[in-house]
């Protein structure tokens, strides 16, 4: 058994040092498109890591929003930042090639301003690092001991969706607010539909029913393994992403109200319940032990379609007015 | 260790072997359609026999079936954005390797 323990401790010392390597060559690339392919990169060894520590919710959740989806947005935002500079893709460079003019004052203050900030964020995050108790046993012994009464058998959903529902309330707003902020640059401009070639086609009507049957899965089961609500969601967003990629636009009616409703529910049925809960228990988001297991797939159905159609509209807003796949190559 | 065992483990080095293969094609191929080759030799045959020693060792057949399904998933995204990524190597005019 030895010789497992080794290749054990050998392949998570590759692993991190990979993952360092990998952060490194991202943050230091001179090309923006690899610095964000090595960021996707960066993002599956990070699940891995994650299945190493045996967070396999968090793993499902990196791979997919954090590898996956994140990346989509990226690359979406650096083909439009092209089309705006109107250069080609080495042309778009962190380190710009002329030596920049000399700084306005006011760009400077705000340049001292950001280290300031950075730096105060950074020594708070430090010291709270610092100040935690050098020995705990943490909270999964009240989790544990509470889990019967959470209506749900895994302790990461109990956790998220019940002890701590406040903190996926909070996070549902988050989304929400990135979808306004985004909006709030650009609206979200009428798009063309562009019939897809045929391997795209084929690839994406065999593909989103599987998607959505591997969503309504991770959500399912969330209750008792790893899964739920944002694992699925972004299941769904990426079936989202690659419809949009291929060239299939929602209806335009669809892009009224049904999108703002589909946005939104999620937060609206967190602050509702939220509401109800606090009229009748007297307690935010304290479920009746009874009804608990129903509140919470409820619940995370409707967060699942607020997090899948957020994530998808956020790609279509980042990639919209510019033509996604023919506009980089044809200029060149 | 069963014969199972056995047979599984060496799947799992042929496997392995496919997947060194690829991998060393993807850095020493010459041009993008030779790697893409060696990419997806290494996506399909090599994740195909790891995938079966694994179906060898699976608890159940619903474990098994869910093994199968990975893989011909791969197979089907693998092959699909190949065709893609040499379809647009091809459209921006990048040659094709001779000698």
């Amino acid at each position: 058994m030895d010789g497992i323990i080794f290749l054990q401790w050998a392949f998570d010392a590759v692993l991190g040092l990979g993952l360092l390597w990998l952060a490194w060559r991202a943050l230091n690339s001179s090309d923006l498109f690899k610095a964000i392919v090595l960021f996707i990169a960066f993002g599956l060894l990070m699940a891995l890591a994650w299945v190493r520590l045996n967070a396999s919710d968090v793993a499902l959740a990196e791979a997919a929003i954090g590898a996956g989806l994140t990346g989509a947005l990226l690359l979406a935002a650096l083909a439009r930042l092209e089309t705006m500079t109107d250069q080609n893709v080495s042309g778009v460079s962190a380190h710009p090639a002329h030596p920049p003019s000399p700084t306005p004052a006011g760009s400077r203050f705000s340049r001292g301003l950001l280290i300031l900030l950075l730096s105060a964020s950074t020594a708070g995050m430090g010291y709270a690092v610092w100040s935690l108790p050098s020995y705990s046993t943490g909270l999964s012994m009240d989790v544990a001991a509470h889990l019967d009464s959470s209506g749900v058998s895994n302790p990461v959903t109990a956790v998220l969706l019940n002890f701590r529902s406040y903190d996926t309330l909070l996070e549902m707003i988050v989304l929400l607010l990135a979808v306004l902020g985004v909006w709030s640059l650009d609206g979200l401009p009428p798009q063309p539909e562009k019939p897809p070639a045929t391997v795209l086609e084929t690839l994406s009507r065999f593909l989103t029913p599987v998607f959505i049957l591997v969503a309504a899965y991770l959500l399912w089961v969330g209750a008792d393994a790893p899964g739920g609500a944002f694992q699925a969601g972004s299941v769904l967003g990426a079936t989202g992403v690659l419809l949009l990629l291929s060239g299939w636009r929602p209806r335009a009616r669809l892009m009224q109200w049904p999108l703002r409703l589909a946005l939104t529910t999620g937060a609206g049925a967190f602050i509702l319940l939220g509401l109800l809960t606090l009229l009748l228990e007297k307690q935010l988001l304290a479920y009746p032990v009874a009804q608990a297991g129903r509140m919470i797939l409820l619940l995370e159905s409707l967060a699942t379609v607020s997090i899948a159609a957020t994530l998808a509209i956020l790609f279509l807003s980042v990639s919209s007015g510019h033509k996604m796949k023919t506009g980089k190559e044809e200029k060149e | 260790m069963t014969a199972t065992d056995y047979a599984a483990a060496c799947l799992f080095i042929l496997g392995g072997i496919f997947f060194f293969a690829g991998t060393a094609g993807l850095l020493r191929f010459p041009d993008v359609y030779t790697r893409l080759h060696a990419l997806t030799k290494a996506d399909n045959v090599g994740l195909g026999l790891i995938v079966a020693g694994l179906v060898l060792q699976a608890e159940s057949w619903l474990v098994a079936g869910k093994l199968l399904l990975i893989w011909l998933l791969v197979l089907f995204a693998g092959a699909c954005v190949a065709h893609l990524v040499a379809r647009r190597a091809l459209r921006k005019g990048i040659r094709i390797w001779t000698e």
